[in-house]
């Protein structure tokens, strides 16, 4: 018996820095059941027919960080910003609460459907730029930076209010041409070492390169909390990283070119839970 | 005695001159199927230098994309390229020399960089700094070092 026990210990710590279970599945705090795989949306069936989240792609030890909020990193920054988002600021003496009331009610389902068309503004928005808007417009008061840990936190709470929902983001109508600059960009190569996101995410992800593990690059986890630099991760920022890998001149996180990535990204991950904040490598 | 050492001085110098001219990369020509046949520099290519060239970070890095036996004792050989051993049997030094200065010659649309090409880049960077390059680009890496990596590759048989 005390044997088993021993070979048991042995297997999981071996399994720890074994590569990921492919097979596993996301279950968040023994409730909250989570769809990392599923059949590819419509309009990449030529592409893929499965998509899968990242956290498919990670250790057996990175993947049971995010089985339990305690042990999710992520979640310190959830509670900071649940309190940001009762904290009145700026000119004009509001919170976010003022306006959205409880986090839990009036947010369910939104970070599934952004990036998504303004009318009013006639724009496509990310989270970010609905957050920021409201600061600035609702509240007077100062934008948060486009990829600061106020900003990750801010999009942590908010994710959490749709964990579990499937990621749902249209890619027609007034989106449609900003969908397709997004589409180009994912299969440009750019940079001396001359990459596309697709090179690697789409036509290698499952392969190493070197010690890590490529994935289908899927953002249905963002913001993420990463144990490369121990912090919330926003979208952008990881564009910005992986744009600079191909040694390039990357894009400014929040510009016209990564806001249309992110949609063309997001949408292949319909179909997907929201995931976020997410642990990954 | 001075003259026959001046002599031998300037032979020397000749001989770098006639010998040991780099090929620039715009000045590459390759043949049928991508291959380059004729050397980058004229100098024997060093294996061991080679091998460092495959296997280290900063310099080649082949081993984030390739595995092979010959270089089992640097960990975590990546996945993305094929098994390099005997590919020293299945392809020329010409053929290699090819495919390393750029293998979209050889393998059309290869996710494999051009480790001896300039131009003809999309937002070309300064190295990993995600700012824009200044300036002309160097090749990723040098002439003498696809020579070495050539002469590395050409030992690996089954």
């Amino acid at each position: 018996m005390k044997l088993k026990t021993i070979t048991a210990i042995a297997a999981a710590l071996f399994a720890t820095t074994a590569i990921a279970d492919e097979d596993a599945e996301l279950v968040i705090n023994g409730d909250l059941e989570i769809v990392t795989k599923t059949a590819a949306p419509a309009h990449l069936s030529d592409a893929l027919d499965e998509i899968m989240s990242g956290w498919r792609f990670r250790s057996d030890g990175t993947q049971a960080m995010q089985m339990d909020d305690f042990d999710n990193p992520g979640m310190a920054a959830v509670d900071g910003a649940a309190e940001a988002w009762a904290t009145v600021e700026g000119e004009k003496g509001k919170s976010c609460a003022s306006c959205h009331g409880d986090v839990a009610e009036s947010m369910v389902g939104v970070r599934a459907v952004y990036p998504k068309w303004n009318e009013k503004a006639g724009e496509v928005r990310t989270l970010a730029m609905q957050i920021n808007d409201c600061r600035e417009n609702q509240m007077g008061a100062k934008a948060y930076g486009y990829t600061s840990g106020d900003m990750a936190a801010m999009e942590a709470l908010l994710s959490v209010q749709s964990r579990g929902m499937p990621v749902n983001v249209a890619i027609d109508g007034p989106v449609a041409a900003t969908w397709e600059k997004g589409k180009e960009l994912y299969y440009t190569r750019f940079g001396q070492l001359d990459l596309s996101c697709a090179n690697c995410h789409e036509d290698n992800y499952g392969n190493m390169i070197r010690a890590d593990h490529l994935s289908q690059g899927q953002i249905n986890g963002f913001p993420a909390y990463r144990l490369k630099n121990t912090k919330l991760n926003t979208v952008h920022d990881r564009f910005k990283g992986c744009v600079r890998d191909t040694r390039a001149e990357t894009f400014k996180p929040g510009g016209a070119e990564f806001i249309a990535l992110e949609l063309y990204v997001a949408s292949r991950g319909n179909g997907l839970s929201v995931e976020g904040p997410s642990v990954r490598n | 005695m001075r003259l026959t050492a001046l002599t031998f001085t300037a032979a020397v110098a000749l001989a770098n001159v006639t010998f040991a001219e780099t090929v620039a990369p715009s000045d590459v020509s390759f043949g049928e199927g991508g291959a380059i046949e004729q050397s980058l520099t004229g100098v024997a290519g060093d294996p061991v230098n080679g091998k460092d060239v495959i296997v280290n970070k900063g310099r080649g890095n082949c081993v984030a994309c390739h595995s092979s036996e010959a270089w089992a004792d640097t960990p975590f050989h990546g996945e993305v390229g094929p098994l390099l051993d005997g590919v020293g049997d299945r392809w020329s030094a010409a053929e290699l020399r090819g495919i390393l200065a750029n293998a979209k010659n050889t393998f059309e649309g290869t996710i494999m960089p051009a480790y001896y090409k300039v131009d003809g880049f999309t937002r070309p960077g300064n190295a990993y700094t995600g700012k824009a390059a200044e300036g002309a680009l160097d090749p990723l890496l040098s002439a003498q070092e696809i020579e070495d990596v050539v002469a590395f590759l050409s030992t690996l048989k089954e």
